[in-house]
């Protein structure tokens, strides 16, 4: 277990290293840093535009591409990050406050996911091929179907314009439709966030909760035709003993696999949902300098992303080691 | 937490079940092939079933288009004149969903662009079946340092938020100025197909090396390997008849896969601009984002719902594609 560990971490440094390198190459050439400096600030002295590129490693040539790479690298390392080109700002703190925010939305819609995905998946595979089994796997596909911005524009639709004209009593209903505090507002509000919070759980939710649903069905119904079950049963252990501790606690361990797979690419944030909400996270953050062509809010972002990636997939595998005790590592 | 969804993460979304093995059923009723059964199986599944009818309406409708469109992609429903305007009129008798800003007939340019968008999709799934086929029967086959990079490369791919590597993917082919005349100005059709086939082979790759790993240990491909038959004739003969199934169903997730990808990026202003006189889903949805606080809601909803008509029907029959052709997943 300990040599798997080692062995892994020790592969996650070149992998981290190839895979920002691709990605910085990637973003250098789709984006052009230095025009979009220059779009972004157009009245830039000469010199303001050398130190941009020197601050950035952003050399010419391919023999540039490596050596700028490195550059970036070294001032990354040693958190000495360059200024995004819009505003001239740090780039950290908004980061930082973009993965909380990301962190947030994504974390309550997983846990609710899981809960009732599971829940529902599990209801599904107690009787397979009965008709509330093929109504949980059909209404999980319809919602699988529906793409996000669909569900999120049309919930727009509903409740920024439609519930206060037909409702306008209804004040509980008024769910806000974009941010995640009132104008004016300070400090923290667990009632407020929780309201801003509301509609784009469910955009994401709805997906989700199809996929878990689904996952544990399938999981489940694996565990169920197990021969170790039927010895179960052939012993005397009671149906509840043999669901509880024999069945789930099986069928679980391909969820927690997911789930760990999940978190990780939470990271990225919901970029779609977050967008139509106007949600300060990581997808909104990213688009924007995607937009902007911001190369160094880009690459900070990228990193985070990647790496979380990596770490999660590394967790995911080790978890499962661990749960499963007929993996060995 | 991928909202969208990798082509190749819904493909391995199901946990991989073992080869399909001998059906039970099969051996009481004589003589039906694998591929009768399956279909046997197939239209007892009623969901899959009314999905299929429905598509292939849907097809044959969009086809027509010239017939079924009651005005051309970019014909006004009639000429503003006289005081009354012909932007944005609600559904009525001369425009069934509503006109647009310009006075266009929505149910004329859904028909055209659901038309686009199921070509994109298709185009883009067939080069991802056959680029991800070649790819996974190689890696399963051979195995060794391909096999490992494929699969770490995959790994990577599918916990990567997907929208966020076609957005870079697309800016960097798109400022590659001699792959241009190949792949096409960035707004072209022609490019976004190849974006989405560039990362829409792995999840069949993944599907199709699975199959090859656990069906290259069975005796039937010993004894052909022991008659003589090179690595080409038994991944031709052997291999790919036999995974057939779980390659269909892969295409079929790619398909929609592929469509709601194309919808996504024009939904954000980065998808196709598929010339003056077509138009497609994303365009169309994308301009709903606009109509949600000016009360056209017609503008958001029936591009939205033609969307999820698509995506729905291509997943159902995807759906009973998978319980046809893998008898452990469906008898439980």
């Amino acid at each position: 277990m300990f040599r798997f560990i080692v062995r892994r971490l020790i592969w996650a440094v070149p992998t981290l290293l190839i895979v920002t390198f691709l990605v910085y190459v990637a973003i250098r050439l789709g984006t052009d840093p230095v025009a979009s400096y220059r779009r972004s600030n157009a009245r830039a002295s000469e010199a303001k535009i050398q130190q941009y590129i020197e601050d950035n490693g952003l050399y010419e040539g391919f023999g540039g591409y490596v050596k700028g790479y490195f550059s970036w690298l070294g001032s990354f390392l040693s958190g000495d990050w360059p200024n995004s080109i819009k505003g001239n700002r740090e780039v950290w703190p908004n980061l930082k406050d973009a993965m909380a925010n990301s962190i947030r939305l994504a974390g309550i819609a997983s846990v609710l996911s899981i809960i009732i995905g599971v829940t529902f998946g599990v209801f599904a595979a107690l009787k397979p091929g009965s008709v509330r089994d093929g109504g949980v796997n059909t209404t999980a596909l319809v919602m699988l179907s529906i793409p996000p911005f669909v569900s999120a524009v049309i919930l727009q639709m509903v409740f920024a314009v439609y519930t206060r004209q037909w409702f306008p009593e209804a004040t509980w209903l008024h769910f806000p439709t974009s941010g995640v505090y009132p104008p004016g507002q300070h400090g923290f509000n667990l009632l407020e966030m929780l309201r801003y919070l509301t509609l784009p759980v469910i955009v994401v939710a709805i997906q989700t909760i199809a996929v878990y649903t689904r996952y544990m069905r399938a999981s489940l119904l694996d565990v169920l035709n197990s021969d170790y079950l039927r010895t179960a049963r052939a012993k005397g252990v009671s149906e509840r003993t043999v669901l509880v501790k024999h069945a789930m606690r099986n069928a679980m361990l391909p969820i927690v696999t997911l789930a760990a797979i999940d978190f990780g690419a939470l990271f990225g944030g919901l970029i779609i949902t977050e967008n139509i909400f106007e949600y300060p996270g990581m997808g909104r953050f990213f688009l924007t300098a995607y937009g902007n062509g911001d190369f160094p809010e880009l690459m900070p972002w990228m990193v985070i992303v990647v790496l979380a990636v990596i770490i999660f997939n590394l967790l995911a595998d080790l978890s499962y080691a661990f749960l499963d005790p007929r993996i060995r590592l | 937490m991928t909202e969208l969804m990798n082509p190749s993460a819904v493909a391995v979304e199901a946990p991989p079940g073992a080869a399909p093995t001998g059906d039970a059923e099969g051996l009481s009723r004589k003589s039906l092939s694998p591929r009768q059964m399956a279909w046997r199986r197939y239209r007892s599944h009623g969901p899959a079933m009314i999905a299929t009818v429905v598509l292939v309406l849907m097809v044959i409708f969009v086809l027509l288009a010239p017939i079924t469109a009651r005005y051309g992609v970019n014909e006004a429903v009639f000429k503003t004149e006289g005081g009354v305007s012909n932007r944005y009129l609600s559904p009525r008798a001369e425009a069934w969903f509503g006109t647009d800003d310009i006075g266009r007939d929505l149910y004329s340019r859904l028909i055209y662009g659901t038309r686009v968008s199921l070509a994109i999709g298709l185009a883009a799934a067939i080069i991802g079946v056959v680029v991800g086929t070649v790819m996974g029967a190689f890696a399963g086959l051979r195995g060794g340092w391909f096999d490992d990079i494929l699969m770490r490369v995959t790994d990577i791919f599918l916990a990567f938020p997907f929208l966020v590597a076609l957005l870079v993917t697309r800016n960097m082919l798109g400022e590659i100025s001699w792959l241009e005349p190949i792949i096409g100005e960035r707004t072209s059709i022609r490019f976004i197909i190849l974006l989405l086939a560039l990362f829409g082979w792995m999840g069949v790759a993944r599907v199709v090396r699975g199959q090859v790993l656990a069906l290259k240990e069975r005796e039937f491909i010993e004894a052909s390997r022991a008659m003589g038959a090179g690595n080409r004739r038994i991944i031709i003969r052997h291999l790919l008849p036999n995974s057939i199934g779980p390659i269909l169903v892969a295409m079929t997730f790619s398909v929609v896969a592929a469509i709601i990808a194309e919808s996504t990026l024009g939904f954000f202003g980065f998808g196709p601009q598929p010339g003056a006189d077509t138009t497609s889903l994303g365009l169309l949805v994308g301009t709903s984002k606009e109509n949600v606080l000016t009360g056209n809601w017609w503008m958001v909803l029936f591009p939205c719902l033609t969307l999820l008509l698509v995506a729905l029907t291509i997943n159902l029959v995807g759906d009973g594609l998978r319980d046809a052709t893998d008898p452990k997943l469906q008898r439980g």
